[in-house]
């Protein structure tokens, strides 16, 4: 060999640890990490043949993950007993001959002649980190057809210390999503119990109110549709139902003669009444709910952008969107479902009323994608037909409605509503 | 008669039973791996004498030496030729030091190269032919 032959050497090796390095740390795709580091380790030293393998503590098996230049058809998985384990474990991470005469080593070499010898193994390293057996490397002849020296089982060793670890960390990884896919899946499930729990409260508070049974179901649903129409997330919308749902939880304080009284109830009666926001309140502050701003829209749905709501009489900007949209959603139900002490209106009227309290009672913002939601649903423009169906069949005359709407919608979006003025 | 060929960016030519294939300015992974496709190709086809031609090839890193290895074998399993033309000193020098060179002939050309695999056809051609 040339005088300069050894530093070229050491400047392969040095060049072939750094592209390991950057092929463990870089490349996502763990088998075509393997057969990469492979293929370095070989290239290293000029070896003709190799294989590795990842070791599976579960099923207690040796399974190749890359094969170069040998045999295909022994890739199967490899079984290896707790002695084999334990032999390769009192070996620590080492290049080990065929003819190695230590023990442990003789005695697995023995047990895996079959493998060794279809693989015509020169070399056995076997891959440990943290006192764990990882896998297992067999490495063919050198090119040169020189014996491996000490020198290139040290350079084996020190590849094989890099291999190792991009084992474990896919491991590790491979673990980690187990677990997030875990964490989603009962997360979903407490989503799912926190929506049960949300409906049967919802129903809880109905019953309470023997005239408006569903009433917290629809306004819940007519929130959704509302947020849906003005581009919300999936989270925010799945919010805003809930707050639809919860919104009157405060009436569970109220005296049930006074909520299911069969006339206009009186002055003090009232005041009882309209302590419900705030009630609802208090009781939904103390849980943790998943979406935001639950208790405060239940506490300001009756406010009104003009600032003649309650309870605290708050104007334009100063109410959450969310109780805006809660408050539209409220009063359309209320007046498109029958009351004790008066019928339900005809749509028509319903959306003359919208127009007379937009700006006043309703924020602008809320109507108008309401009123586009309601006439998708009119033109047959939409599959979801939810506020129709929420209505029940033959109360929405298409024909009358639609162009009520389209002009409504028209004069929403042309400014002609501004808040807390009403009409201009 | 001479057949041009590019399989995945990997220039090869075949003349008869014999086919060159032409190495990239850097034998890596990815341009290993196209070589090594076609190696393999040509010797399914039947070719038994091969040259892989490095005129144009600056470095050859760990991964390229791996898979020439690898080609090595296969040919050496199928018994077919092959033979490594046009190499820059360096590579020279890390395939001598790796011991590339006990398995295939270096020949300074393609036209050195063709002549020893002519040469080694006439060797073994079967009698008779």
């Amino acid at each position: 060999m040339e005088k300069g032959a050894p530093l070229h050497k050491l400047v392969h090796t040095f060049a072939t640890l750094a592209d390991l390095g950057q092929e463990i740390a870089e490349t996502s795709d763990f088998q075509e990490k393997m057969r990469t580091a492979l293929h370095l380790v070989q290239g290293s030293l000029g070896i003709m043949r190799g294989a590795l393998a990842e070791f599976d503590s579960d099923l207690q098996a040796l399974s190749f993950v890359a094969v170069h230049g040998m045999v295909t058809e022994t890739r199967s998985d490899v079984a290896l007993s707790p002695q084999e384990v334990s032999d390769l474990l009192s070996l620590g991470i080492c290049g080990l001959p065929r003819d190695d005469r230590t023990p442990a080593f003789t005695r697995f070499c023995t047990r895996q002649k079959s493998l060794l010898d279809s693989f015509r193994v020169d070399l056995v390293v076997p891959l440990i980190v943290r006192q764990n057996l990882i896998g297992i490397m067999l490495l063919g002849g050198k090119a040169t057809g020189e014996d491996f020296s000490m020198e290139d089982r040290e350079v084996i060793c020190a590849l094989a210390r890099h291999i190792g670890v991009g084992i474990q960390e896919h491991r590790l990884f491979v673990e980690l999503s187990h677990r997030a896919v875990e964490t989603r899946r009962l997360y979903d499930e407490m989503r799912g119990i926190y929506r049960d729990t949300v409906k049967a409260f919802a129903a809880a508070i109905d019953c309470k109110d023997k005239y408006t049974q569903g009433h917290s179901e629809r306004v819940g649903k007519y929130s959704e549709v509302i947020a849906r129409e003005m581009g919300w997330s999936a989270e925010r919308i799945e919010g805003i139902a809930v707050a639809g749902y919860l919104h009157d939880i405060g009436k569970l304080v109220v005296e049930r003669d006074i909520i299911n009284a069969p006339y206009r109830i009186d002055a003090k009666q009232s005041s009882e009444l309209n302590r419900h926001p705030a009630a609802g309140y208090e009781i939904l502050l103390p849980i943790n709910h998943p979406y935001a701003d639950i208790p405060l829209t239940a506490r300001y749905h009756h406010e009104r952008i003009d600032g003649r709501g309650y309870p605290e009489g708050l104007m334009g900007d100063q109410i959450p969107l969310g109780a805006k949209i809660v408050s539209l959603a409220d009063s359309f139900d209320a007046m498109t479902t029958d009351r004790p002490y008066k019928k339900r209106r005809v749509m028509e009227e319903v959306v003359e009323d919208f127009r007379r309290n937009t700006g006043k009672q309703f924020a602008p913002e809320v109507v108008a994608p309401f009123c586009r939601a309601l006439l998708k649903e009119v033109n047959g423009e939409t599959k979801n037909v939810k506020i129709i169906r929420l209505l029940g069949k033959g109360y929405v005359e298409t024909k009358r409605i639609a162009p009520m709407l389209e002009q409504f919608i028209d004069d929403l979006e042309s400014g002609v509503f501004t808040a807390a003025a009403g009409t201009a | 008669m001479a057949e041009l060929a590019a399989t995945s960016q990997v220039r090869s030519r075949s003349i008869g039973e014999l086919a060159v294939i032409y190495a990239g300015d850097y034998l890596n992974k990815l341009s290993g791996e196209r070589i090594e496709r076609e190696c393999r190709r040509q010797l399914e086809a039947g070719c038994r004498a091969l040259i892989i031609d490095f005129g144009e090839t600056e470095l050859v890193n760990s991964i390229g030496v791996s898979i020439l290895l690898g080609v090595i074998d296969a040919a050496e399993t199928i018994g077919a030729h092959l033979v490594f033309s046009n190499l820059n000193q360096q590579t020279v020098e890390l395939f001598e030091m790796l011991g590339l060179t006990r398995h295939v002939a270096l020949a300074k050309d393609e036209e050195e190269a063709l002549a020893t695999l002519t040469e080694f056809a006439g060797r073994h051609r079967p009698a008779g032919h």
